[in-house]
């Protein structure tokens, strides 16, 4: 006996799976397209924000300190590096969209590292800085972990700039930086004032490294504390 | 590496989404038919037909005397229904429990050796008498109007067994909650099976079979222990009809603690992996419509799917879990609000997510389904929190030792 087979049925739910799986692949990539734009909107803000800050010192070249702060930079670096770092682990490092991010994003953070110095020669401040390089492939088993250290350390002090870098990216700028802090390719590493450290550093080897982050740590809680003595 | 086993997700993705399209259409189809035959059945039958119900025992004094009240209870003719109790053997006092039932003229009871549950059920073929026949295990009750129920189905002369729809006796904690949704979802793809003519299991309990089934093909075979699959086969292979009677409820008790469900469930999933490989020549066979182009071969497929896509998430949970910890151990615990950052860039929009909810969506769905025609009720508790959260977890283990046992324990008996 050969039985009925409901040869239209077959085609209509083969039809509108490829219909709903169309519809999630047209709204994964919109959303996929979404956030690339916003990250390319922030970076684009960085860039302004950091070219306002090159112009206004240079106009002001001879003006008071005040006037050009370190407070004039600007403040979304930490936020497009963690998008950035959401995306590529979403998209994959090897995605071309993100390798272009990554290339602009780090252009950006030397500019900023570069004019962050400017500003604390011209107001004889010590510049509170971390440059921090690591690898996203498996030659770096420690960088996962410095990784964290480092983002806690970014929200605990808001005023420290971070600036990471992937070491083997191919941007000329980098690998110039690179060979000025002559650092080698042991990973992670991380350049404080211009010294290099090797292997993974917790957030006390850090901090001690920096002691200015323990004046900030008692300037935080004694502003708290007024704030919340105001209140 | 990621990128294979998305695409190996993605794969088994679409093959479940495009069954579950195809069951709703099935569904949509056929929801008007669902109600004409409620009516149907609602008005009964002219004249009985007679049935003989086995029950085999085995070691099973606790429940047995409940289960044959049950069948005492049911709401049919008395002088139409057989009651045959096969004693398999039993070492306990299963057969002094059911000896207050000798002086019943509708039971009758036999001892014999013990010999596993098939040659129970062909003891008491061997001996019957009526129309129709059908077996309750032991563990197992019967709702009053379930046999009067199926006989509406048998006026089709085609119609050759008829299937009762399994729930569970009083499912209470997280395991047996969970069983009762995956029960309800059997009651609703069973009656769509039947509607494309492709039930390919006849359940232990409460299945009736015309006589000349077992007649023409022959009695039940040990088949794994499965012989329920196995009949249902042999019985879909000779194109005989097999029908789901949605209303007409079995209770079955279920298993209380996790091995026990475990050992069950590998039972019927090593059965279904060793009777399909059996009948594998039904497998993409048109002469075998539905159930051999796409019902069975769905089955086999979702067997590997299920457990692939399980050790991804166990894989990709696990490693989840262990960034948290090496975050948790490098740089301490930090609480804040979670939303209090809340950011929109930070939604998952992978397109698994997206083919995720509508898979989840379409399974709730059908499981609502379920239960508006096994209870003719939406409702939804507690039992589908437990199904969606733990059953994805549950479910692998048994069909992973089921594949182990298929794939490895004959071998390794031959040495």
């Amino acid at each position: 006996m050969v039985q009925n087979i409901s040869s239209k049925k077959y085609l209509y739910s083969f039809i509108i799976t490829v219909i709903i799986f169309g519809t999630a692949i047209y709204l994964s990539n919109y959303f996929g397209q979404k956030k690339l734009a916003e990250i390319r909107s922030i970076q684009d803000k960085i860039a302004i924000d950091i070219l306002s800050s090159e112009t206004q010192f240079s106009l002001l070249e001879d003006s008071l300190c005040k006037d050009v702060g370190v407070g004039s930079l600007s403040t979304e670096l930490g936020n497009l590096e963690n998008k950035l770092t959401y995306t590529e682990n979403e998209r994959g490092a090897n995605d071309s969209e993100v390798q272009t991010l990554k290339r602009y994003y780090s252009l950006l953070e030397i500019k900023d590292y570069l004019l962050m110095n400017r500003i604390s020669e011209k107001c004889k401040k010590t510049p509170l800085s971390i440059i921090y390089f690591y690898s996203t492939d498996d030659s770096c088993p420690d960088c996962q972990r410095e990784g964290y250290v480092l983002t806690r350390l970014r929200e605990t002090y808001p005023e420290l700039r971070i600036y990471s870098f992937d070491y083997n990216l191919d941007v000329s700028a980098v690998k110039t930086l690179i060979s000025i802090k002559k650092v080698k390719n042991q990973l992670p590493a991380i350049v404080i004032k211009d010294r290099a450290y090797y292997g993974f550093q917790s957030i006390e080897d850090l901090e001690k490294a920096i002691p200015e982050l323990q004046i900030l740590k008692a300037q935080t809680a004694s502003s708290t504390t007024a704030t919340s003595t105001k209140k | 590496m990621t990128s294979i086993t998305d695409l190996i997700t993605y794969i088994f993705l679409f093959a479940s989404l495009n069954f579950e399209v195809f069951l709703l259409i099935t569904y949509f189809e056929n929801r008007l038919e669902i109600e004409k035959e409620n009516a149907w059945v609602s008005l009964g039958v002219k004249k009985y037909p007679t049935v003989t119900i086995i029950v085999p025992c085995w070691n099973e004094e606790k429940t047995v005397s409940k289960t044959i009240h049950s069948l005492l209870s049911l709401d049919y003719p008395k002088n139409k229904l057989k009651i045959m109790i096969v004693n398999d053997g039993s070492t306990d006092n299963t057969w002094q429990n059911i000896q207050k039932f000798k002086n019943n003229p509708q039971v009758e009871m036999h001892s014999k050796e013990n010999g596993g549950k098939h040659t129970a059920l062909n003891f008491g073929l061997s001996r019957l008498k009526t129309d129709l026949v059908g077996c309750l295990d032991a563990d197992s009750y019967v709702h009053k109007d379930a046999l009067k129920n199926i006989v509406v189905y048998f006026q089709d002369k085609e119609t050759m067994t008829v299937t009762p729809s399994v729930k569970l006796w009083k499912p209470k904690g997280p395991l047996q909650l969970l069983q009762k949704v995956e029960y309800s979802f059997g009651i609703f793809t069973r009656k769509m099976f039947h509607y494309m003519h492709a039930v390919y299991i006849t359940p232990g309990p409460f299945s009736i079979f015309r006589r000349e089934v077992f007649e023409k093909l022959g009695g039940y075979e040990h088949a794994h222990n499965t012989e329920d699959i196995e009949i249902a086969l042999r019985m879909q292979k000779s194109g005989y009809k097999i029908a789901h009677a949605h209303n007409a409820m079995v209770y079955t008790v279920p298993p209380s603690t996790l091995p026990k469900l475990l050992k069950q469930r590998i039972r019927w999933s090593y059965g279904f992996i060793k009777n399909a490989t059996d009948y594998k020549n039904m497998f993409f066979n048109r002469k075998y419509g539905n159930l051999g182009v796409f019902i069975l071969p769905m089955a086999a497929i979702s067997i590997i799917s299920v457990l692939t896509i399980a050790s991804i998430s166990v894989f990709n949970l696990g490693h989840m879990f262990f960034n948290e910890y090496i975050r948790l151990q490098t740089v301490g615990l930090n609480l804040h609000w979670p939303f209090a950052n809340f950011d929109w860039f930070y939604i998952n929009t992978k397109l698994i997510a997206f083919v995720g909810i509508v898979t989840t969506i379409g399974t709730i769905s059908m499981i609502l389904i379920s239960k508006r025609m096994s209870e003719g009720k939406w409702d939804v508790g507690m039992d589908l929190i437990y199904f969606l959260v733990l059953y994805m977890f549950i479910a692998p283990l048994w069909i992973g030792k089921a594949v182990f046992n298929a794939l490895f324990l004959v071998k390794a008996s031959w040495r």
